[in-house]
């Protein structure tokens, strides 16, 4: 039961900041329970983000090119340092590495249509590569996590790039987890578990240790794939200078970033809202470290962390990135946190089933459970029906093919033919946080926080 | 000598003999490849698909054999960390020693070792066969999920920690256990697992010395209080 302040009980009813009622259930919670709590999605708390920066258009002093008209190319390449077969996409807009296990098979079929009608790549992840997303997906990074599950070297020649994952924005330093209800026989099979276990997954590659290592274990998988496939390097955003630096001397083609915004299936409420930096600020330290070893235009840099908008992708091509990656915002897409999904053509609303779970839509983060009320991040035969593969590939690409529009718009409004001809100077920001940690200056004024 | 092909990697680099393996080794009905002058070199003979019978002269660094299929694969000296990490089937034998994480994550085949394998042993192993004739260093087994490791002399601390469904046999003495890890006793498939391992990796030893050590499978489920109020 919640009291809505009327501010006319004075003192009687005043809240304490400290231990607001947030603080109150948060402390009930682990009294009752002894647990603490695990759930989905990424970070709630505010932090400084892309909202804190906006665009100076072209005017008097700068040329706009005529929206409608002229060309603005938004084509990427990615891992042209050492591999004999880059990544060629239509857009820096791709799609963020979510296992199969977390999300359907149905899900990841729609993920590679999208992806494969846009031209641009998906990513599979901790749990193997299903032939779902293998046919759909023109273009598929397959992920080499430290769990090795369904890690295999069939998949590896088939993949077109491979990201050894390091760490994940939204637990930096944890392993994974998929609880026992997720842990259906075809994803047990994939990952050799025992269905229905509460699978965890290890935090540390069983076969390397540190950055020298890491070395030789992109070596080793160049050797593997003759030389031809990119090799990316993920990592959680934390000390993001020292740790892009230690992975471009490791020989990684490109360096994903992924900050404290992204999202994950499962993991510890404690660890999402406490540990890794934002996304803002791990960008300006990726880009720094970059600049340091005069690496730009060798290595390329992929953000992501709480990409949502057409804006958001435009601000970080503008600080320096090469492409963005997406996971959350591709699952609100398919319908995550609306209040129906579509059968048959026809809306259908899921509130009550949000409701059994304690939740509401605009407020679920209850991926873990296994139980998503709209079919999108479960493994339940009936449940995951919700999502019909067609549905879900046309909203996807609808939603990334606005993304692209967005950012073509205000690339062209910035007098820019290219996307990835957006700069720092075209970029100011709202607050002093924000002016500080992307190292931006602060609107209207020359002032970069700390300069 | 027909169907032989001799690399030297003191002259041949490391990637042209990989590609080799990968790609014209099939078709050039070569069935035994020597591989000279390995001088520790890393991701010897890794990533290769074909049933071949590789021998590799001298100590070998990282990976060799890494990921390999249907590849018998022969050291005769010691291997460095990671070797036949991955390894889906086929067999990798070292004669000498090995160093941390042999067998990580093996999916298949087997991996026989004739002196003693260091660090964390069969780490995540995934249905892989590990026989060793020495000694396992601490950690081993961490993880393992599914397969067999057997071990003819001794182990380090926290054997099979985190254990799934994967077996370890040790024939000497365990200095500690990991979380969840337990002795269980020996079934007449138990004795015979070992019995065929022990032959497949050409060791002679009673089966009856061995004990088993496999999950108490405790940590399966999260905690089981998850869902209790108190
Ligand atoms: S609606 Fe589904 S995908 Fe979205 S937060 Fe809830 S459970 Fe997760």
């Amino acid at each position: 039961m919640t009291h809505e302040r009327t501010g006319s009980e004075g003192l009687s009813l005043e809240e304490s900041a400290g231990y607001d009622r947030r603080t109150l259930d948060y402390i009930q919670r682990a009294a009752a329970t002894g647990l603490y709590e695990i759930r989905g999605l990424g970070a709630k708390r505010k932090v400084a983000s892309f909202d804190d920066l906006v665009f100076l258009g072209a005017s008097l002093s700068r040329y706009p090119l005529e929206g409608y008209r002229e060309k603005c190319s938004t084509k990427t390449v990615l891992g042209t340092r050492h591999a004999r077969k880059p990544v060629e996409l239509a857009t820096p807009i791709t799609i963020a590495g979510m296992s199969f296990g977390a999300l359907s098979a149905r899900v990841k079929e729609s993920l590679g249509r999208a992806a494969t009608a846009l031209g641009t790549s998906t990513t599979t992840g901790d749990g193997g590569m299903t032939v779902e997303e293998r046919s759909s997906s023109k273009t598929l990074v397959y992920q080499c996590l430290p769990s090795r599950y369904g890690f295999n070297p069939d998949d590896v020649r088939k993949a077109d790039a491979i990201e050894i994952v390091i760490g994940q924005g939204a637990k930096p330093g944890g392993g994974g987890m998929l609880l026992g209800q997720k842990v259906n026989p075809r994803v047990a099979r994939m990952r050799t578990l025992p269905p229905g276990v509460d699978q965890r997954s290890a935090s540390r590659h069983p076969d390397w240790t540190g950055p020298d290592d890491l070395v030789i274990k992109i070596n080793e998988l160049r050797e593997i794939t003759d030389w031809e496939k990119p090799i990316y390097v993920k990592v959680g955003a934390t000390r993001v200078n020292h740790d892009v630096k230690l992975a471009i001397h490791a020989g990684a083609d490109v360096i994903v970033v992924d900050g404290m915004q992204g999202g994950t299936a499962a993991t510890q409420t404690v660890f999402i809202e406490h540990v890794g930096i934002p996304t803002l600020a791990a960008l300006r330290q990726a880009v720094q470290a970059i600049d340091d070893l005069e690496m730009r235009g060798k290595v390329q840099l992929i953000i992501s962390g709480g990409i949502r908008s057409g804006a958001d992708v435009a601000k970080a091509l503008a600080m320096g990135a090469d492409a963005v990656a997406i996971g959350q915002g591709v699952l609100m897409a398919l319908g995550c946190n609306s209040g129906s999904y579509v059968a048959d053509g026809r809306h259908v609303s899921a509130i009550e089933d949000y409701r059994r779970l304690g939740t509401a839509p605009g407020f679920c983060h209850h991926c873990h459970t296994g139980k998503c009320p709209v079919g999108v991040t479960t493994q339940d035969p009936q449940l995951e029906q919700r999502l019909d593969p067609a549905v879900g590939a046309k909203r996807l690409t609808n939603y990334l093919k606005t993304l692209n529009m967005e950012l073509t718009t205000i690339a062209r409004a910035c007098g820019k033919q290219d996307v990835h001809h957006l700069e720092r100077e075209d970029l100011v920001a709202l607050t002093v946080e924000a002016a500080a940690m992307a190292n931006i200056p602060l609107a209207g004024t020359n002032w970069v926080p700390g300069s | 000598m027909e169907g032989v092909k001799q690399f030297d990697l003191a002259v041949t680099p490391l990637r042209e003999v990989n590609r080799y393996l990968h790609h014209d080794v099939a078709a050039s009905g070569v069935e035994r490849v020597k591989i000279l002058n390995a001088d520790g070199a890393h991701s010897i003979a890794v990533g290769l698909n074909v049933p071949l019978d590789i021998e590799v002269d001298g100590h070998c660094g990282y990976y060799l054999g890494g990921m390999n299929q249907l590849a018998r694969i022969t050291v005769q000296g010691n291997a460095g960390p990671g070797v036949g990490e991955n390894m889906m089937s086929g067999s990798i034998r070292v004669k000498g020693f090995a160093s941390t994480a042999a067998g990580a994550s093996a999916h298949g085949g087997l991996l026989a070792i004739q002196g003693d394998a260091a660090l964390r042993c069969g780490i995540s192993l995934k249905g892989g066969d590990i026989v060793v004739g020495g000694s396992v260093g601490s950690f081993s087994a961490f993880m393992a999920q599914a397969g067999r490791i057997v071990v003819c002399g001794d182990a380090g601390d926290g054997l099979g920690d985190s254990l799934y469904e994967a077996v370890i046999y040790v024939r000497g003495s365990v200095r500690s256990l990991g979380t969840d890890a337990r002795f269980e006793p020996m079934k007449a498939s138990d004795y015979e697992a070992v019995r065929e391992l022990l032959d497949a990796a050409g060791f002679e030893h009673d089966p009856r010395d061995f004990k088993r050590v496999a999950s108490a499978k405790s940590l399966y489920h999260w905690n089981v209080d998850a869902n209790q109020e108190y």
